[in-house]
């Protein structure tokens, strides 16, 4: 790691002004963070722990939804008595990520904010235009087998990790936000986070200076929740492809460079459509590069057998 | 900078360059070298430590972030020299370890797994969310993925464990 200055913050408004200064970093969990600065990747010249600020809380909200604290950990999310029984969905997706040891440390607001693990962004050797804005994408012509089928340019095809975040997405949760001087917003989940577009090292829409406080779901959605995750190992391994259902909401995991509602399948099915149409209706965008061709008939099958799920038929 | 670690129910104050690692701090500054480092980058496990009552990688965690905070290694395991923990004479019994560099980290790993388990910690392997754990081997075999062994000692580690858990 580069050296750099280390503090702890002493309040929420103060670590969110710090945040906004060139070259500091706010430090939660630090699972991943830590490890892209021992590799360069992250190189911050302070980092400003924000671990002991009282943002440990999960309470229900007047509207019967629950609001979780930025600093709770993936561990403490999935335990919770009324993530379990209102939001299983949520209880699953976590648990399905990472190892213990890893969600025992890991905060809610650093797993919405990590970062790609695309093998061409951790590599500093190669030509990465979200780690080096213009040199180019080594992904598109490389082993780009876990990479993205939807929303995808040619700057970048890396996908967003987190399977949190597909799971929110599908719950319709939003984050809660504050800066130095107060200002606080509140950013549906879904709007969180960009695509790449032309600027692929831009990843969320949060400002400088911009903190998360806490994820807020809404009460709970009626019916089957589903979280399905499809991976080359039955434990401590990323996505191939993944689906969430809650409701009238989806949303996939593993195909983009943020959590993928698939609005296109949920208007199709409130119009009317069967299961294979809506599933036609939201993968006729998608494209793939080579190592990741598998993908395509792969989300196919499982945003339908979820589908079906979720209307009550066999799984 | 100065931390204090209560490693083992002992107080440590170093003076450490924050990029120091808790594992680090361990292993080079306190010559606690039980503890060790697998990959360094969270994927093996191998650096399990219990952290107040929490079981953590301790190689992507720095030793500033933890003053103050109480850090339970192997070598805090057993009750003394000649009064192993359970767990451990378990391992011997069940030859759960070849080259023994993952132990470490699988006991550490498991102690505290057992107390997550008397919490009612669900896992990504627990069938009903809602109803009382059962500690199936699919769940410890689950709750223990993210030690790895390249020695394979895997059947034998679950045996240990299954002895200590109880049916």
């Amino acid at each position: 790691m580069r050296p750099f200055d280390y503090e702890r913050a002493s309040d929420v408004a103060s670590a969110a002004r710090a945040s906004a200064e060139p070259g500091t970093k706010l430090l939660a969990g630090g699972t991943n963070l830590l490890d892209l600065m021992k590799l360069q990747i992250e190189t911050p010249t302070r980092l400003v722990d924000i671990g002991r600020l009282p943002l440990r809380a999960i309470e229900e909200t007047p509207e019967g939804g629950l609001r979780i604290g930025a600093l709770v950990t993936s561990s403490e999310v999935a335990a919770h008595m009324r993530v379990r029984t209102a939001y299983p969905m949520l209880a699953r997706a976590l648990l399905s990520g990472a190892s213990v040891q890893l969600r025992n440390k890991a905060s809610v607001a650093g797993n919405l904010l990590q970062r790609t693990r695309c093998i061409y962004f951790y590599d500093p050797t190669k030509p990465c235009n979200k780690r080096e804005p213009g040199t180019g994408c080594s992904a598109l012509a490389g082993f780009n087998r876990m990479h993205a089928i939807l929303g995808t340019s040619e700057t970048c095809i890396a996908v967003h990790p987190s399977d949190m975040a597909v799971a929110l997405t599908a719950l319709g949760a939003a984050v809660e936000t504050t800066d130095g001087d107060g200002q606080t917003r509140r950013v549906p989940v879904a709007d969180l986070h960009r695509l790449p577009g032309a600027t692929p090292h831009v990843e969320s829409d949060l400002k400088p200076g911009e903190m998360i406080t806490a994820v807020e779901l809404p009460s709970p959605p009626h019916g089957v929740q589903v979280f399905r995750k499809v991976r080359d190992r039955a434990s401590f391994a990323f996505a191939l492809v993944s689906v969430a259902g809650a409701g009238p909401r989806l949303a996939l995991g593993g195909v983009a460079h943020k959590p993928w509602r698939a609005s296109a399948s949920e208007a199709a099915l409130a119009a009317g459509a069967g299961a294979d149409e809506a599933v036609a209706a939201e993968l006729a965008q998608a494209r793939s590069f080579g190592a990741n061709a598998f993908k395509i008939p792969l989300a196919k099958r499982v945003l339908g057998a979820v589908i079906r799920e979720l209307q009550g038929a066999a799984p | 900078m100065q931390v204090t670690l209560i490693v083992n129910g002992e107080a440590r104050t170093l003076d450490v360059d924050p990029r120091v690692t808790l594992l680090d701090a361990l292993r080079e500054r306190l010559g606690l070298t039980g503890t060790k480092k697998g990959c360094d980058q969270g994927q093996c496990g191998a650096c399990t430590v219990i952290v107040e009552g929490v079981r953590i990688n301790a190689c992507l965690s720095l030793a500033v972030m933890h003053d103050g905070e109480r850090v339970t290694t192997i070598e805090g395991v057993a009750a003394g020299p000649d009064q192993p923990h359970p767990l451990q004479t378990a391992f011997v019994d069940r030859d759960a370890f070849q080259c023994g560099f993952c132990t470490p980290g699988q006991i550490c790993s498991a102690l505290a797994m057992l107390e997550e388990v008397r919490a009612g910690e669900p896992s990504g392997a627990t069938d009903d969310l809602t109803a009382p754990l059962q500690l199936t081997d699919a769940e410890i075999r689950e709750r223990m993925s993210g030690n790895l062994c390249r020695c394979s000692a895997y059947p034998n580690i679950l045996a240990a464990i299954r002895d200590v858990a109880g049916a």
